[in-house]
């Protein structure tokens, strides 16, 4: 893959920056500059906390291109704690200890790689906190 | 706009075909449907295909397709609207056709997947899914519908065991269908102590990778009975759509682009759930057969596992479901899927399922979801 394509989603991937509604006051992660609340555009770049809880989650064994080496990891959707939902990996957990409802709190891991001299991908992953 | 019927079907047996390619599959099921329809010629083929780019390095399907079955010239084009790409393409042929712009059209689902390697097949389903924001973070299809799955079971009190029955009915349905991958039943504890692909799903929660391809032939129905006894009649085609990230959803787990999708169908054939006489549904993991009845108004918000569970979808229930075995047990070859649901379908309506005959079948309703409920067609099919 090419790097652009990943420099495009940096300020999403490092530091959680999505929008925030400037009708409606609603917090939009990821960014989609139409705000799905009320439907107006929104644009207001907005950094969200990174605290949240697990909303769901699974382990899985069979990975696809690029994170084989990973596997097995535990994935998750985290509700933030402004309201939207994030798609995310855990870390720092053993997979038998993640319940729904867990708190947890963002921090900065690689995520997959291209390849021996292909690219390093960093992005958000989350902890328990 | 004009009354459309299907005059003929076609299908190869689904599952791994080492020896035959991509196009040779797609000719196969072309070829079947238009022998069955006693036509040489279409005016239009439009070929639903999911992965042909992402697994056999080969885009212009359309073409491909026409090129190899010798309808040199013909209007033809690809169709990709991910595992619901085969529906996708039956609803361009029924636009074509309703609007007066073509008489006879071929809609063929093709999709061949088996020459590629399991991490290679999971990329292509991903791509099925938001890129940037959910396949960027490692999730793939198995592990994005057990996160539905889970939270499920969370919500409504359900244990793993309870969601067996949809996976012994769609075995024990394959059995009758010789073109069927899987033709065995298995058991509930067989269910229970199959190999886990990301908790809680495990291997018979899934409906297994296979190579496939089937085909229909739409004309206006005032034209219909010149080519057979038997017509079926398709009294609504229908899309809606939702977000394709899963995170984006208003609610977890409700599917309203399948909810949308179905109440447009009803809305257009002026019929309701209680007189759908059969649902061949997306059974490609066993939520989204739970989360499919609930969308589509057959059982209540939570109560689709608990239809199951008291035997409703069995052939002879209030609502059968994977009449001949469903994605899970006939195979699902991604974009192909949506036309195996609509062959089977004319199967039923037309007398022709055999011991897995649904008896005086006269409404059958199909449903072919892309993504984990982000394009989904429903099509209301008519025995007249």
């Amino acid at each position: 893959m090419e790097v652009a394509r990943f420099w495009r989603t940096n300020k999403q991937r490092y530091q959680l920056v999505g929008e925030e509604c400037p009708h409606c006051k609603g917090k939009i992660f990821p960014p989609r500059d139409i705000c799905p609340t009320c439907d107006k555009e929104a644009k207001v770049p907005y950094v969200f906390s990174g605290k949240g809880e697990v909303f769901s989650f699974s382990t899985l064994h069979q990975a696809p291109a690029g994170f084989e080496r990973y596997a097995p990891y535990t994935v998750a959707l985290v509700k933030l704690s402004e309201g939207p939902m994030v798609t995310a990996q855990l870390t720092d957990v053993d997979a038998n200890d993640v319940k729904i409802g867990m708190p947890v709190e963002m921090v900065t891991r690689v995520l997959r790689e291209d390849g021996e001299r292909g690219m390093l991908v960093y992005g958000y992953k989350f902890r328990p906190a | 706009m004009r009354d459309v019927s299907i005059i003929g079907i076609g299908q190869t047996i689904v599952g791994e075909h080492w020896d035959k390619s991509l196009r040779e599959l797609g000719y196969y099921a072309l070829a079947a449907a238009l022998k069955d329809a006693k036509l040489a010629r279409v005016d239009a083929l439009y070929v639903g295909n999911a992965h042909s780019g992402a697994l056999s390095d080969q885009e212009n399907v359309g073409a491909m397709i026409a090129d190899f079955a010798g309808l040199r010239g013909v209007e033809a084009l690809k169709i990709e609207a991910a595992g619901a790409s085969a529906a996708a393409a039956m609803r361009l042929g029924y636009i074509a056709v309703a609007g007066g712009l073509c008489d006879f059209v071929a809609c063929v689902g093709v999709e061949k997947m088996t020459d590629q390697q399991p991490s290679t097949q999971e990329s292509a389903l991903a791509m099925s899914a938001d890129g940037d924001y959910e396949a960027m973070q490692g999730l793939t299809t198995v592990s994005l519908n057990a996160l539905l799955m889970r939270r499920y079971m969370h919500e409504y009190g359900y244990t793993k065991a309870d969601f067996a029955p949809f996976a012994v009915n769609a075995h024990a349905n394959a059995i009758n269908n010789p073109f069927a991958m899987y033709r065995m039943n298995i058991s509930p504890k067989q269910f229970a102590e199959a190999k886990p692909l990301a908790d809680p799903i495990s291997m018979f929660d899934s409906s297994p990778v296979a190579d496939g391809a089937a085909c229909v032939i739409l004309a206006p129905s005032a034209l219909a009975r010149e080519f057979t006894d038997r017509p079926v009649r398709v009294r609504a085609s229908a899309v809606a759509t939702d977000t394709v990230g899963l995170h984006d959803r208003r609610d977890l787990l409700s599917l309203d682009g399948a909810a949308w999708s179905a109440q447009k169908a009803f809305a257009a054939a002026g019929v309701n759930p209680n007189d759908i006489d059969l649902f061949e549904l997306h059974d490609g993991f066993t939520i989204m057969s739970a989360l499919s009845l609930e969308a589509a108004g057959f059982a209540a918000r939570g109560k689709g596992v608990e239809l199951a569970l008291n035997g409703e979808i069995r052939l002879g229930g209030r609502i059968p479901i994977t009449t001949m075995g469903g994605m899970k047990a006939r195979g699902n070859p991604a974009g192909a899927s949506g036309l195996y649901q609509i062959v089977e379908a004319v199967e039923q309506l037309r007398g022709e399922a055999g011991a897995n005959q649904v008896a005086n079948a006269r409404l059958a309703m199909t449903q072919n979801i892309g993504g984990s409920g982000a394009t989904v067609v429903t099509s209301i099919l008519e025995r007249i």
